[in-house]
């Protein structure tokens, strides 16, 4: 991902994690919504304990990081 | 009584009127005398068109056209009622059509005045609506696709332990950086010292900056004088081609010199493959008696007023190459028989590499040397031919160059180092080399004795072939770069020949009156080449009626063909 992106769309995952740290489906709603607001349509977002992926994603558009020690994050572009 | 005077006076009276009336009066049964009696005469009446807006008629009419009520300015209703008013007391002249006419300019112009206000209120009579539509131009629809962004997938599996694992790596990174930082405390004080050096250097940073200024503003000075040349350079195209089957136009484009090789004569000239606007002249002397050293220049086409870098040598230059791949790498030799490899990157003006008597110079001087891939190692390696008849591999090591002789050449054979053999076969000269471009092992020799022979890298003891080529020094011999069998051979005995290397006899000859001193195959097609003689330049093109190109009238000796631009360069 491009420095800058990069470093947006973290902030924003670690913010949503943690204001949502029960409930990861409002993480993701909130990260995906203001992703799509930022960067353009689509985003797709996934956050977890566990679990497998195999996705396509647009070139340079895919963001994989881990958050609190136990969750997984993954954002990535496919409109 | 003709001449009393008899005075008439105009009155506004009304001469047909009666001037007194008298009428009977019912009422007082009497005759009674009017007193005032009408002097109007009417001469003309017209009956108009004209309604007044607010009068009963016309608002019934309005109303009847759906027409809004009007609070119409009073001038425009004025100024008709004047007009209306006047036109039956102005005395006639010209008769009733004069009047109609005036008549009905006016109610038209009346009629127009009211249109900025309020809609048109026009009399059915005089006007009707007209309308008409252009042709519209058909409407198409069109509609395109960009290309979508790239797409990859991405697999991965979250789990507890793949997440403890990074969280470790980074832990582990964060400690080494850490350890970093403390040996970076260290070099602090390196880096006063350091700092020293950058104030020296700002100082001659300006010097420098002006001179590569300096530089493009020369170069762009040149090319605006020689704009002319550049454009031809590029695109010439003669048009009096077309009128001339057998013959076409070459056309002498820059004269690159420099004051102080006046003494010189050219001996080579390389093309630079990665800068194609780069050549290399090497510098020295034919002259067996007067050796006076030599020089290497390389000059660019954008700048033809002065060479891009000098090179001073102790000894005449004699051939050049410039590496195909590594472009900053220049094999030279020279009349002594040694040879060097330049790096043009380093700002020294001494080679990087030097042969001497102890690593296998040759005795004689260096008429070629050519760049070859490199070996296996990863070496660079170059050959050079000479007149001491080897033909010398030499590959770069380090900081040496180590010779293997290839080959020996001779008048009956190749040298065996049989005790009897040896002394008596006579060491025949080497004046020429070619690689063939596609076969790496193939290679050919031209050598003093007229001979050409077909040699092969694997057989350092034997010739492939020997072809009695000429009568005098082979001066060059070259593979053509399409056609893997053909190569072409010139010589002092003022022939041109065309062999196919399976054939013992040449298929073409070429006799040109003169000494041909060098002859190169057109990079881009396979029937053409260039030959050239001590007079003069011919350019070939091989076609089934053998004809000839180009002549010029120039003394020239040496000739090359750069492998991009379909430009000649002689000295």
């Amino acid at each position: 991902m491009p420095e800058e992106m990069r470093v947006e769309t973290m902030e924003l995952c670690v913010t949503a994690c943690e204001k949502f740290a029960t409930n990861n489906e409002s993480a993701a709603k909130m990260i995906k919504e203001s992703m799509d607001k930022k960067f353009g349509s689509s985003w797709h977002v996934v956050i977890g304990e566990g679990f497998g992926l195999e996705v396509t994603h647009e070139v340079k558009n895919l963001l994989y990081m881990f958050f609190g020690g136990s969750l997984a994050v993954c954002v990535w572009k496919c409109s | 009584e003709l001449k009393e005077e008899i005075t008439r006076i105009l009155t506004a009276n009304n001469p047909h009127a009666p001037q007194n009336i008298v009428r009977y009066s019912f009422k007082e049964r009497s005759y009674k005398p009017t007193s005032v009696v009408d002097h109007l005469a009417v001469h003309f009446v017209l009956e108009g068109s004209l309604l007044h807006k607010d009068s009963d008629e016309a608002r019934r009419l309005r109303i009847r056209d759906g027409l809004p009520k009007e609070d119409a300015p009073m001038e425009n209703e004025a100024e008709s009622d004047e007009n209306h008013v006047e036109t039956p007391a102005t005395p006639v002249e010209d008769g009733g059509e004069g009047e109609e006419a005036g008549e009905e300019d006016r109610p038209d112009s009346v009629a127009s005045k009211p249109d900025k206000k309020e809609a048109k209120c026009t009399n059915q009579f005089n006007f009707s609506e007209r309308a008409s539509q252009t042709h519209n131009n058909p409407s198409r629809d069109r509609s395109c696709q960009t290309e979508p962004p790239p797409r990859i997938t991405f697999s991965v599996a979250a789990n507890q332990w793949g997440i403890y694992d990074a969280y470790l790596e980074e832990l582990q990174k964060q400690e080494k950086n850490k350890e970093k930082k403390k040996t970076t405390l260290l070099k602090k004080d390196n880096n006063t010292s350091k700092k020293k050096m950058t104030l020296m250097e700002t100082q001659s940073d300006d010097i420098a900056k002006v001179g590569k200024v300096s530089k493009i503003i020369e170069r762009m000075i040149n090319q605006n004088t020689m704009d002319d040349i550049a454009q031809d350079f590029k695109y010439y195209e003669d048009p009096s081609d077309e009128y001339r089957d057998q013959e076409g136009t070459l056309l002498p484009l820059w004269t690159f010199q420099y004051g102080i090789t006046r003494n010189f004569s050219v001996t080579a000239l390389c093309w630079n493959n990665k800068y194609q606007d780069l050549f290399a002249v090497g510098l020295g002397s034919y002259n067996f008696s007067k050796q006076e050293g030599g020089m290497f220049l390389l000059y660019s086409l954008k700048n033809s007023a002065f060479p891009e870098c000098i090179y001073y040598t102790t000894f005449g230059v004699q051939c050049l190459d410039i590496h195909p791949q590594h472009s900053y790498l220049v094999a030279v030799g020279f009349y002594d028989g040694c040879v060097a490899v330049y790096n043009l990157k380093e700002k020294e003006p001494h080679p990087v590499y030097k042969s001497t008597a102890k690593t296998g110079k040759h005795t004689d001087p260096v008429w070629q040397v050519r760049w070859q891939n490199d070996d296996m190692d990863n070496h660079h390696i170059f050959y050079s031919v000479s007149s001491d008849g080897r033909v010398v591999s030499w590959t770069l090591v380090k900081n040496e160059l180590i010779s293997t002789d290839v080959i020996r050449l001779s008048v009956n054979g190749a040298v065996t180092d049989g005790p009897n053999s040896a002394q008596l076969s006579s060491i025949s000269h080497g004046t020429s080399f070619d690689f063939h471009k596609q076969i790496d092992n193939l290679f050919l020799v031209g050598t003093e004795e007229g001979k050409i022979h077909k040699c092969s890298k694997t057989y350092s003891s034997q010739f492939l072939e020997t072809y009695d080529a000429h009568s005098m020094p082979v001066d060059a011999v070259k593979w053509n770069h399409f056609h893997p069998k053909i190569f072409i051979s010139c010589s002092s005995d003022w022939s041109v020949k065309i062999w196919d290397h399976t054939i013992n006899t040449p298929m073409f000859t070429f006799d040109l009156i003169a000494a041909v001193g060098d002859v190169a195959w057109s990079p881009y097609s396979s029937t053409v080449f260039a030959a050239v003689t001590t007079d003069r330049k011919y350019g070939f093109k091989l076609s089934p009626s053998v004809g000839l190109l180009s002549l010029c009238n120039t003394i020239k000796v040496k000739s090359v063909m750069s492998d991009t631009f379909p430009v000649q360069c002689s000295n």
